[in-house]
């Protein structure tokens, strides 16, 4: 049934990938909007920012989640599950980074509600952690299949897991770039 | 001739169980049919309320606290709940039939989004049993939408309720997206595909495209609702106008999402009924895409009263003009397809020419509000709530009802009333003009939609009496619609397979299909499989 199926690569000719690929096109679109709305308020929150925002450590914890996309990629190359197990890890370690940093700010009484800046801040960083979180039930959902009995987890599964945290990486970008590169250049 | 019951819809069974974990599109189809009926239904009684308060000067029937919330109700019911279930119901069941699929790529997630979307509206109908229903209009632009000046919790489930059916919509997207380009029958290239799905291709890549900003803007405003955010608050530096831009970013997209699959119903009847192939069958696509590539960026439109920039003005009035161009193609495509043809005026094609009469009456009005300062002039007045009811009424409807007369013989295996259907198509028509006609001229009047009553002395009485009584016909016309569904299903004529002598796939197989959908399927060589197998001798080139 599957139409030129020859030609054309996997990404657009699977049928789980295909799905992963549209989801994460509608993902883009959520994101793109939550980083306008983060952009347009930015000027007015900008002297919070500079106040509150520490560049280097949240760096030091960016550098695990980008790491983990190299892992992913072995991993799903691989389908070696230790590897997932060490994008889990790294993973684990970029939100409790983001943990911290979220105890920080509540402590010295920045929230959403403080002002403008706590507002969109916890909104584009938080719907981005929850994006990390599912992504690391996932990795955990794969880790465990594939430990389970042979054959258990089909091959695309892997793809599908590492597209969904590539992606969840790739929105980190902009985001580091935006919220904290941005503020401090 | 016996009655068939109604479970005939559903050839698995007759359970409610069965009803609950089917993933069969075509089952699933139905059910998305019935969620928008139903709330159709709803909708419908509410916008009756409205035009009986409306229908005499200072009339106190409701209060106005319960007129905006029926007013908001009634819209987002409509838009979300009723319309956009009705087409993605149909596309649920006709596109895996027409690309000679056996089901949809994902039949789980199928299930998932349509529990999704039903969820989504029983949790804003919710509203009204738990402290009242959103009040602040179907696009609840802050600060009326905010925390001080809605302090009830409706549009909190205005929130929940469209976050949860918009990823139901989004889901049911990706399968549909998926669905036709990875499970067509072996032949049925994507220049070769029935324009329907072509349209469901396209209104899926803008659901992709559009609803995720909705979703968003939901989520600033939970934020600022809950949390206490500021993101629209102007009091702490926020900007109302980033919800109206985002809210537009969806919405106008959305205004297509409606219209589009309805093309494609209407580019399939016509056809049919005028035993012509279509004329321009390219242009037809094509147009659909330029259509879905420029809905992006007219949205700004519904915004020239905020006080925009010069730039911003003249591109989104240069880009909502441009917009008219490849919606006019398909006018002339229509007909020019019915020109020279052997025109059959059964109920499809009455409704399918009404349907072309009335958007192009919805469409001129259309453009012209593009026209700056004549959309200064006439911004939040009836003539916005006529244009907008002549495209979504006169348009969308009257095409989803072409849609209906022409694939209820397919889904249940019996003819509907032709009799009946005459009755409904000149109620609907002459109900439909009665009640959205005399709104152009009120609206350039001056009167303001969603104002609870009006003054005697503005003279608006008699028009908006006329306008009610075109209401109660158009309630009436849907009687007969009711009465012909309910009537034709049990001892309606028997259909056979291809009562329309159709073009394509789904009318190869049995009425109603089979859970398989096809025993065989004919080998498909151009754009119209059937008709070359039915006339060998008359085969379109391939």
């Amino acid at each position: 049934m599957i139409a030129d199926a020859s030609r054309a690569p996997a990404l657009v000719t699977n049928r789980t990938l295909l799905g992963m690929v549209l989801f994460i096109s509608s993902e883009s679109i959520f994101f793109f909007a939550v980083v306008v709305a983060y952009l347009a308020n930015r000027d007015a929150g900008l002297a919070d920012a500079r106040a509150n925002l520490d560049l280097l450590r949240t760096a030091i914890f960016s550098v695990a989640l980008f790491a983990s996309s190299g892992t992913v990629a072995v991993a799903a190359a691989r389908r070696d599950g230790r590897w997932i197990a060490a994008t889990f890890a790294l993973g684990a370690i970029f939100l409790g980074g983001q943990g911290s940093e979220y105890l920080r700010l509540l402590q010295t009484g920045v929230g959403p509600q403080s002002a403008l800046f706590g507002t969109t801040f916890f909104t584009l960083t938080g719907l981005h952690g929850l994006h990390v979180l599912v992504g690391l039930i996932a990795l955990a959902a794969l880790a465990l299949a594939s430990r389970s009995r042979r054959g258990a987890v089909r091959p695309v599964a892997w793809e599908a897991v590492s597209i969904y945290w590539h992606f969840v990486d790739a929105v980190w970008v902009v985001v580091f770039t935006v919220v904290y590169v941005g503020t401090f250049v | 001739m016996t009655a068939v019951p109604l479970w005939v819809l559903r050839p698995g069974g007759s359970r409610a169980a069965g009803w609950l974990r089917t993933v069969d599109h075509k089952e699933i189809g139905v059910l998305y049919i019935g969620m928008g009926a139903a709330f159709f239904i709803l909708g419908g009684l509410e916008s009756l309320v409205i035009r009986a308060q409306l229908a005499t000067p200072e009339a106190h029937l409701v209060d106005p606290e319960l007129y905006d919330q029926l007013f908001t109700v009634h819209g987002v019911t409509m838009i979300l709940l009723a319309v956009v279930p009705l087409l993605v119901g149909f596309a649920n069941y006709l596109v895996p039939l027409m690309i000679g699929a056996p089901d949809v790529a994902y039949p789980r997630l199928n299930a998932l989004s349509f529990w999704l979307s039903l969820v989504g509206g029983i949790v804003l109908y919710f509203s009204w049993i738990a402290g009242g229903a959103p009040d602040a209009g179907w696009f609840s632009y802050p600060p009326l939408a905010g925390r001080s000046f809605a302090p009830s919790p409706g549009v909190d489930y205005y929130i929940l309720g469209l976050a949860v059916n918009g990823a139901g919509t989004i889901i049911g997207a990706i399968n549909l997206t998926a669905t036709i380009l990875l499970m067509r029958a072996p032949g049925l290239r994507v220049s070769r595909l029935p324009l329907f799905v072509w349209m469901v291709l396209v209104t899926s890549i803008l659901i992709l495209g559009a609803y995720p900003a909705l979703s968003a803007a939901l989520v600033m405003l939970f934020v600022d609702r809950q949390l206490g955010g500021h993101f629209f608050d102007p009091t702490a530096s926020g900007q109302p106008l980033l919800w109206q831009h985002l809210f537009w970013f969806f919405g106008h997209p959305e205004v297509y999402i409606m219209i589009l699959p309805v093309m494609g119903m209407v580019s399939e009847i016509i056809p049919v009924f005028s035993a012509k192939p279509i004329f321009g069958y390219r242009f037809v696509a094509a147009s659909s895409v330029a259509i879905a590539f420029l809905s992006f960026g007219v949205w700004a439109h519904h915004m020239f009263a905020v006080g925009l920039s010069a730039f911003e003005t003249f591109f989104f009035a240069a880009s909502s003009m441009l917009i008219a161009v490849p919606t006019g193609v398909k006018i002339f495509n229509w007909i020019a397809t019915m020109v020279g043809g052997r025109i059959r005026l059964a109920t499809p094609m009455l409704f399918a020419i009404g349907f072309i009469a009335m958007f192009i009456i919805g469409g001129l009005t259309g453009v012209s509000l593009a026209v700056v300062p004549l959309d200064l002039e006439t911004t939040d007045t009836y003539f916005v709530v006529a244009h907008l009811h002549y495209v979504l009424f006169g348009g969308t409807m009257l095409g989803f009802f072409a849609g209906v007369y022409y694939w209820f013989p397919k889904m249940t295996g019996r003819l509907l009333s032709e009799r009946l259907g005459r009755w409904h198509f000149w109620t609907t028509f002459v109900g439909l003009n009665v009640t959205f006609l005399p709104m152009h001229w009120v609206g350039i009047q001056g009167m303001a939609r969603r104002m609870w009553t009006y003054a005697a002395d503005t003279g608006w009485g008699p028009w908006n009496f006329v306008e009610s009584l075109g209401a109660a016909l158009l309630a009436v016309s849907m009687l007969v619609f009711a009465a012909n569904l309910v009537r034709s299903i049990r001892a309606g004529a028997i259909a056979g397979d291809d009562p329309w002598d159709g073009f394509t796939l789904e009318w190869a197989t049995t009425s109603p299909p089979p859970p398989e959908n096809f025993r065989s399927l004919p080998a498909v060589t151009g754009r119209r499989p059937l008709w070359d197998a039915k006339h060998p001798d008359r085969r379109d080139a391939a």
